[in-house]
C-alpha cells in the first residue's frame, strides 16, 4: 500500500484520472443505462457482452500464453511449436470426451500426455542446442510443421468441437442489470455458463501459478533461473531438471487450453498458428517472461478483439496489432516486462 | 494416362472414320490443386475426365487432348499458369478457374488472347461477367448472387418469416451471396431489421451474438467453414433459439461433416445453392451414378462436389459447341464462340443458357438441413427455382442502379421491402 500512496502523492492528476475512469467504468457495468446513453452506445446488453466476452477470450489467451512466456523467461527459448501443442491437446481432449463422456477427465489426461511430449521435446531436442537461439527457432518451426501434418493426417481437415458437459451448456443469469422493463423491473444479463467457468478456472490457475512461483522452492528456483541462469547453475542446482519441469508444465498448459478452445470455439488445421500468433502478441504486449504480464496482455488483446468486433467490425483485425505496435514503440520490454 | 490411351485406342477401333482425322484440339484444365480447395480441384479434374470419357475424347470429329495446370487459388499463379498453357502447351481452350479472384484474373487475361477460349470452371464472383466482361470468357455456372436467389421468397411465403436480422462475412462473396438472398427477400415484402458484418476468420462471435435483436422471425447467416461452426457453437452456448436461414456455404458438406454438436443448431435451416444432392431429376441421378461408377469409392466424393459439377458442366458445354461447329476453330475461333453463346445446354442441373455477358442463367436449388436419423445431417431438397438470371429477374439497368454488392447494397425499401 505504501507504494500506492507514494504514487498518488507524486502523480495526483494521473491518480485522479485513473480513479474517475475506474468509477465511470464500474458505473457503466453496474447501473442501468439512461436512454440517452443507450442511444449513443447501443444497448447495455451488447456492451456487457462485449466486455465479458473479451475477458473470457483473454482467459483462454492467458492459459495458452502463460506456458509460452514461462518457457521463454527461463530458457530464452521461443518455442514456435507451442501452437501445435495447443491443437494436439484439443484433439486428444476431444477423443477423451468422446470415449468417456467426462469433460473434466480430459484435462488431467491431456495435461499428462502433452506435458510428456513437452518433456520429450526438451530432453531430446532443445537440450542439445542450448543457447543457440536461431537454431532452436528454426527447429521449433520445423517441429510445428511436422506436427501439423501429422495431425492433419490423423484427424483430417474437418473441424471438431469438444462437447461441453450438460451442467455447463446454455446460459446463466448474472447479477448484472442489462436493462429495465417499462414497469421498472430489472432484467438481468444472461451469459453462457461455459465461458464463466473458463474465466473462473483461468483465475484459479493464474493464482496457483503465482503462488507456486512466489511461495514454493521450485518457484524460487524458476525465478532465480529467470534472473540469472548461470549463477543458479553455478550454485549447484540441477538446472536441467528445472528446465524439464517448466517445459513440461508449459506444454501441458497449452494442451489444456486446447480443450477449452475446442469447447467454446472449434479445432481445425490452422488453429495452431492462430494461437501461436495470439500467444506471441500477448507476451509481447504483456512482457516476455512475466506471468502477470501474460494475464494483462491477454485481457487487453481479448477485449480489443471483442470490442472491436462489436463496435468497429471493419477495423477489429487491426486493433490487436496496433496495440502491439504501440507497446513496442513506447515500452519495448512489454507492459510488465523487466528491463534488462 | 493409361485410361486416356485405352479410351482413344478403343475409339480408333469403333470409329475408323474419325480416327483418320489427324487434327487434335488441346484443352488446358486450369484448376486449384494446392491450398484450401485442393480436394475440390481434384474432383474438378475427375469430372472433366468423366465427361470426355463419355464421348471417347472426341468432339466435333476431332480428338481432345488435355493438359492439367495446377494453381494455388491466387490470381498471380492462375495468370502465370494460363500463360503457360497458351504459350508453351499451345492449348486452344482453357477450362477453369476454380475460385472467385482467379475468375476475375482470367477475365482480364482472356482479353489478351482473343482468339482462344476460356470456359469458367466454377469461380463465382459476380464481377467476372458483370463488370467489363471479356468476349471470349464463358461461364456456364451461376454466380454467388444467383445462388442466393429464391431463398428469400421461400422463407417469406413458405415459412412466414418476414423480419430477419443478418450476420454475414465481411468480404466479396459474403456481400454477393447476401445480395441474392436480400433482393428476393425484400421483393417478397420482407424486412431486414439489422445487418451485421463479421471479418472473415473471426473465431469468437459472443459479442455479435449479443447484438442480434430478439424481435425477429429468423436470423440469416452468411458465413462458411470454421466460421459457421464457431458461430453455431457459441450461439447454442448463449442459449439462442431463433430460426436460422443459411447462405450457400453456411450448411455445406464441410460444415455438416464437422464433429461435435454445433451443427445441430442448423436442423431445419433452409439454404440455397447451385445443386441439391437428393435432386430427383433423372439427369442429375444418372450423372451421380456415372460418377460413382467411374471412380472407386476411395478416389472420389460420395456424390460429386460443387467444384466437380462446375467443371463437368463446363466440359459438356465445350463438347456441345465443338460438335455444333464440327471442330472448326479457325478464324480466331469465331464460330466456336458464337456456338457457345447460343447453346441451350442440357446439364445434370437442368437447362443452362447464356446471356449477352456470356453468363449462365439456370436453376437454383433450395434445401433444408435435416437429421438422417443416425445423428448425421443432410440437405434435403425442398424447392427449385429455374431460369435465375444474372440480374435476378430485373432489367440490367435496374440491377446496375442497385449498385455492386456491398455492406449496404441492396436497399431493401427500394425493392418493396420494409
Amino acid at each position: 500500500m505504501g507504494t500506492l500512496q507514494n504514487l498518488s502523492t507524486r502523480h495526483p492528476i494521473w491518480t485522479l484520472i485513473v480513479v474517475v475512469l475506474v468509477v465511470g467504468f464500474a458505473w457503466l457495468i453496474l447501473a442501468p443505462w439512461p436512454p440517452g446513453l443507450e442511444q449513443a452506445m447501443g444497448r447495455k446488453r451488447v456492451f456487457l457482452n462485449a466486455i465479458l466476452s473479451g475477458i473470457t477470450l483473454g482467459a483462454l489467451y492467458f492459459l495458452v500464453a502463460s506456458g509460452f512466456t514461462l518457457v521463454f523467461g527461463l530458457m530464452r527459448n521461443v518455442n514456435l511449436a507451442h501452437g501445435s501443442l495447443y491443437l494436439l491437446g484439443g484433439y486428444i481432449g476431444y477423443g477423451v470426451v468422446e470415449v468417456t463422456g467426462y469433460w473434466l477427465l480430459a484435462f488431467p489426461v491431456v495435461f499428462i500426455v502433452v506435458g510428456a511430449l513437452g518433456l520429450l521435446l526438451q530432453h531430446q531436442v532443445f537440450r542439445r542446442m542450448e543457447g543457440e537461439e536461431l537454431r532452436q527457432t528454426l527447429v521449433t518451426i520445423g517441429i510445428s510443421i511436422v506436427l501439423a501434418d501429422l495431425m492433419l493426417w490423423y484427424w483430417g481437415g474437418q473441424s471438431y468441437q469438444v462437447l461441453s458437459p450438460s451442467w455447463l451448456s446454455g446460459p446463466m443469469t448474472l447479477p448484472l442489470i442489462s436493462s429495465l422493463r417499462s414497469n421498472g423491473e430489472a432484467v438481468y444479463l444472461s451469459y453462457p455458463q461455459v465461458r464463466i467457468a473458463i474465466l473462473a478456472a483461468a483465475i484459479v490457475i493464474g493464482f496457483a501459478m503465482w503462488f507456486v512461483l512466489n511461495r514454493s522452492r521450485l518457484g524460487m528456483l524458476i525465478r532465480a533461473g529467470v534472473d540469472d541462469r548461470d549463477i543458479l547453475a553455478a550454485s549447484g542446482v540441477k538446472i536441467q531438471y528445472v528446465f524439464l519441469a517448466v517445459f513440461a508444465f508449459g506444454a501441458g498448459m497449452a494442451g489444456m487450453a486446447g480443450i477449452i478452445g475446442g469447447t467454446f470455439q472449434s479445432l481445425s488445421p490452422g488453429e495452431d498458428t492462430r494461437f501461436l500468433l495470439a500467444s506471441l502478441v500477448v507476451v509481447i504486449v504483456g512482457g516476455m517472461g512475466s506471468i502477470p504480464g501474460a494475464a494483462l496482455g491477454a485481457v487487453i488483446i481479448g477485449l480489443a478483439e471483442q470490442i472491436g468486433l462489436v463496435y468497429a467490425p471493419t477495423y477489429s483485425v487491426v486493433f490487436t496489432f496496433l496495440i502491439m505496435a504501440v507497446v513496442l514503440a513506447f515500452r519495448p520490454q512489454g507492459l510488465l516486462g523487466a528491463q534488462r | 494416362m493409361k485410361r486416356f490411351i485405352g479410351a482413344t485406342a478403343a475409339l480408333a477401333l469403333m470409329l475408323p472414320g474419325a480416327a483418320v482425322a489427324q487434327d487434335t484440339i488441346k484443352v488446358g484444365i486450369l484448376v486449384a490443386l494446392e491450398g484450401t480447395f485442393a480436394a475440390g480441384g481434384a474432383d474438378g479434374v475427375r469430372n472433366v475426365e468423366l465427361a470426355l470419357k463419355k464421348v471417347g475424347y472426341m468432339a466435333g470429329g476431332k480428338k481432345i487432348e488435355t493438359v492439367v495446370a495446377a494453381t494455388d487459388t491466387t490470381p498471380a499463379t492462375t495468370t502465370r499458369q494460363a500463360r503457360k498453357l497458351i504459350e508453351q502447351d499451345k492449348v486452344d481452350i482453357i477450362l477453369g478457374p476454380l475460385s472467385g479472384s482467379e475468375g476475375i484474373a482470367m477475365r482480364d487475361y482472356s482479353k489478351t488472347v482473343p482468339d482462344k477460349t476460356v470456359i469458367n470452371g466454377i469461380s463465382g464472383a459476380l464481377e467476372t461477367t458483370w463488370v467489363n466482361p471479356s468476349p471470349n470468357f464463358f461461364r456456364f455456372n451461376l454466380d454467388g448472387s444467383q445462388w442466393g436467389s429464391g431463398l428469400g421468397a421461400y422463407v417469406v411465403n413458405k415459412k412466414g418469416w418476414k423480419r430477419v436480422a443478418t450476420v454475414s462475412a465481411d468480404y466479396s462473396f459474403g456481400y454477393t451471396n447476401f445480395l441474392g438472398f436480400a433482393v428476393d427477400f425484400c421483393k417478397a415484402g420482407g424486412e431486414i431489421a439489422e445487418r451485421l458484418w463479421v471479418p472473415l476468420g473471426s473465431s469468437d462471435f459472443a459479442g455479435v451474438i449479443a447484438k442480434l435483436p430478439d424481435n425477429v422471425d429468423a436470423i440469416y447467416l452468411g458465413m462458411g467453414g470454421t466460421d459457421s461452426i464457431n458461430f453455431l457453437n457459441q450461439y447454442q452456448q448463449a442459449g439462442g433459439k431463433a430460426n436460422l436461414i443459411g447462405g450457400t456455404i453456411m450448411a455445406d458438406s464441410t460444415v455438416l461433416s464437422s464433429k461435435g454438436k454445433a451443427k445441430d443448431a442448423l436442423i431445419g435451416t433452409p439454404t440455397s445453392g447451385p445443386f441439391a444432392a437428393d435432386n430427383p431429376a433423372p439427369e442429375w441421378q444418372s450423372y451421380v451414378k456415372e460418377y460413382q461408377d467411374a471412380f472407386p469409392a476411395d478416389k472420389r466424393f460420395p456424390i460429386p462436389s460443387l467444384f466437380g459439377v462446375g467443371y463437368h458442366v463446363a466440359t459438356l458445354a465445350m463438347i456441345s459447341a465443338l460438335n455444333e461447329v464440327k471442330g472448326d476453330l479457325s478464324d480466331g475461333q469465331k464460330k466456336f464462340h458464337a456456338a457457345l453463346s447460343k447453346l441451350k445446354l442440357q446439364t445434370p442441373l437442368g437447362v443452362v443458357t447464356l446471356n449477352e455477358n456470356r453468363q449462365a442463367s439456370g436453376s437454383v436449388f433450395i434445401t433444408e438441413v435435416s437429421d438422417k436419423g443416425d445423428g448425421t445431417l443432410t440437405n434435403k431438397m425442398v424447392g427449385r427455382v429455374d431460369n435465375v438470371t444474372q440480374t435476378l429477374g430485373m432489367t440490367a439497368d435496374a440491377f446496375r442502379a442497385m449498385g455492386l454488392p456491398s455492406r449496404t447494397t441492396p436497399d431493401c425499401k427500394a425493392l418493396g421491402g420494409k
